[in-house]
């Protein structure tokens, strides 16, 4: 992290404000540039993700998968580990749950089948993000290739079983069986429709309040616990986390199973909130957005609520685009995600020179109190 | 017996075809990474050059010109990737990542806005393609000559030039890298830096030239991909082909020859598990080809970890040089 010389408020509202203003502009050229209009666009967006029926509840569908995701790099960030590995984590997530919604869907009660396939997702998440942490901690491998390379192991192990031992009979496609009745989320809709309001179906199910459960319990532990403080500390110097005694090997496998944890839960709104069975891919990207969504949310639950909400919108709006358009799909928001990516990750301090120019002409104060 | 050693035969041929995109991406990685760059956007820069070379091909009817538009655009995502991790200091992995991820969609929907055919380019007439070249005599010789012959047919000759080029590109980088003044500066700046500057050499300027060479060569494994085996680009056609680069190129321990072995073993792995679809062994049984695609990852970790003897990346790797006042 580079020091900044900016008030606190720029560097926590403006600069990802001005980042994510630079990312839509130059999408909106390219837009322009095949010949839409950017703006039109950008309005059905805003009314697929908001206004149309249903669509909101897809919004924050979506939202709670990027919570989940977002949650995950962000507490790797902390301690200066940079996890791409979430996409991986989720699937092992997935098919940790889907191990044990099918061996105990039907033989114990459904809310102990929901309560421990949880529990089986964060745990083969967290295994996943381990063994990482453990190469990195403990044999020097650098966690951004192990993470890469792990990726691609968990899709290949979830196509061999998903194809293999644990594919539907009469099935051609690989996926497993449908769970267990009852081993289901509960849906938004349905709760809201039993109390007497009138909500339209979506997908939406208390996953999503297990998320901001685990946004509150992210802050807790980064902010509040001995733990966290050594987490941060690790994260800003290995030596000095060394020097006070923090062991910062054991932080970085702990913080790593963390971080696994959380992506794994990922699962959890997909796999048991929607498609009740495993399928293939169903983390479609979902862990890479959530670098995205660390970066714009500045790794902090709060931030990272409020990015996800945006991301959630791009991608309901996005489908949208699909019905509207003719030369737009929902490919143009991988590329937003890529823009957004590069310009509030890489070119992070692009704006820092220009801003700190600005700010400091304002306060010469402070500039004497610095210099 | 004569059988299964003509199988084997082809096996090490579409090895070649296989490795050939991994042998080009992985000397750009050598370049991109000894001179100090993390180059995660290998499979971005090929993705992107895999449509421009097809689409330009298809506008004009020659896989040249495609060639050379691809390899200008990737080398401009490499300039991208430069103008953030070196003149603005970013984070090299972020940068890349983004680099991929905008590949992967801008080629979409540019794609979709051309050619309205669901981010697909049409299919190239064999004129529009690098096409295979078979050497002289291969008939005559596979028919008269016996083993060797058929060696000669099968597995030398019918591969188009940039099979030749891929191969050659491995000699060239190691010349370059270990036989010149240049070389030998490229590997300086990504182990120590501030040696190369107070020798009053530009660390930005040596690494800008590293990234320009492996966007040239990145550009060439897209090129290959699209307009060489393939006829036509289609969406996400490099399918983690980038990523294999990075391990292999991490397999060779960033040393080129090394990298070649690596490029054709996983070449090899994924050549078998074509092969082995739903094949029974004896003892061994059944081979499942995903895990057997998986492969190459497993190996790179393990290798990573310090298993399969010690590796160790260029010293200076994603850091970003603050040059001294």
């Amino acid at each position: 992290m580079q020091t900044s010389r900016l008030p606190a408020y720029v560097d926590i509202l403006i600069i990802p404000f001005l980042n994510l203003l630079t990312a839509l502009f130059v999408a909106g050229i390219i837009i322009a540039i095949i010949g839409e209009n950017p703006f039109t666009a950008l309005s059905v967006m805003l009314k697929g993700a908001f206004i149309y029926k249903g669509g909101l509840g897809y919004t924050l569908f979506y939202t709670t998968n990027f919570i989940f995701t977002g949650l995950a790099v962000a507490v790797a960030f902390h301690a200066m580990l940079f996890n791409i590995g979430g996409e991986g984590q989720a699937a092992m997530g997935g098919l940790g749950i889907g191990l044990v919604a099918l061996s105990l869907g039907g033989v114990i009660p459904a809310p102990f089948v929901i309560l421990l396939a949880i529990m089986g997702s964060a745990l083969f998440g967290a295994f996943w993000g381990v063994i990482p942490g453990y190469l990195q901690a403990k044999r020097g491998s650098h966690i951004v290739i192990t993470t890469i390379m792990f990726n691609f192991i968990a899709s290949s192990i979830l196509i061999w079983l998903l194809a293999g031992m644990l594919m539907a009979p009469n099935q051609m496609s690989p996926e497993t069986v449908s769970f267990a009745d009852g081993v289901m989320l509960f849906k938004i809709h349905e709760i809201l429709n039993s109390m007497g309001f009138s909500v339209a179906r979506s997908p939406l199910n208390i996953s999503f309040a297990l998320a901001l459960l685990c946004c509150f319990a992210v802050w807790v532990l980064i902010w509040r616990t001995r733990l966290g403080y050594r987490i941060r500390a690790t994260g800003f110097s290995t030596k000095a986390s060394t020097y006070a005694g923090y062991r910062p090997e054991w932080i970085i496998i702990l913080v790593m199973a963390i971080s696994g944890g959380l992506a794994g839960m990922m699962a959890v709104n997909e796999i048991l909130g929607v498609q009740h069975r495993v399928i293939l891919n169903f983390t479609s990207g979902y862990g890479f957005t959530g670098i995205a969504v660390a970066l714009m949310g500045r790794n902090h639950p709060v931030g990272i609520i409020f990015a996800s909400l945006l991301f959630g919108a791009l991608y309901q709006g996005g489908a949208e685009l699909d019905f509207e358009f003719q030369t737009i799909t929902r490919d143009m928001v991988v590329m937003i995600q890529g823009l957004i990516i590069l310009f509030s990750g890489a070119l992070a301090y692009m704006f820092n020179p220009i801003l700190e120019r600005f700010f400091s002409a304002n306060t010469p104060q402070k500039e004497m109190l610095d210099g | 017996m004569a059988d299964f050693w003509f199988q084997f035969l082809l096996a090490l041929d579409s090895t070649l075809r296989v490795a050939t995109p991994l042998i080009f991406a992985a000397m750009a990685g050598i370049f991109s990474e000894r001179s100090g760059i993390i180059d995660i956007s290998l499979e971005g820069k090929m993705l992107m050059a895999a449509f421009v070379a097809a689409a330009v091909a298809y506008g004009t009817g020659s896989p040249w010109i495609g060639a050379l538009a691809a390899i200008i655009v990737s080398v401009l995502a490499g300039l991208l990737h430069g103008f953030a991790c070196i003149i603005h200091r970013g984070n090299q992995v972020i940068s890349g990542l983004a680099i991929n991820i905008l590949a992967s969609g801008l080629t979409v929907i540019i794609g979709i806005a051309l050619f309205r055919q669901g981010g697909q380019t049409p299919t190239l007439p064999k004129s529009a393609r690098f096409n295979s070249i078979e050497l002289p005599f291969a008939q005559y010789v596979a028919d008269n000559i016996p083993i060797l012959g058929v060696v000669y047919k099968e597995l030398i000759s019918g591969h188009n030039i940039l099979v030749w080029l891929a191969l050659a590109s491995v000699g060239i980088t190691y010349y370059i890298l270990f036989k010149t003044t240049f070389g030998l500066r490229l590997r300086a700046v990504g182990e120590k830096p501030e040696a190369l500057d107070s020798a009053g050499i530009s660390v930005s300027k040596m690494r800008f030239q590293a990234i320009i060479i492996a966007g040239i060569l990145c550009g060439l494994a897209g090129v290959y991909l699209s307009t060489a085996t393939g006829a036509g680009f289609v969406k996400e056609m490099t399918a983690g082909k980038g990523y294999i680069a990075l391990a292999a190129m991490i397999f060779g321990k960033w040393r080129p020859v090394p990298a070649l072995y690596a490029c054709l073993m996983f070449g090899f792995l994924e050549a078998v598990a074509a092969r082995v679809q739903g094949a029974e062994f004896p003892i061994i049984g059944e081979i499942s080809s995903d895990l057997l695609l998986a492969l190459p990852y497993v190996l790179t970790v393990v290798l990573l970890a310090g298993f399969i003897g010690g590796v160790s990346p260029p010293r200076a790797i994603g850091q970003p040089y603050i040059k001294e006042r």
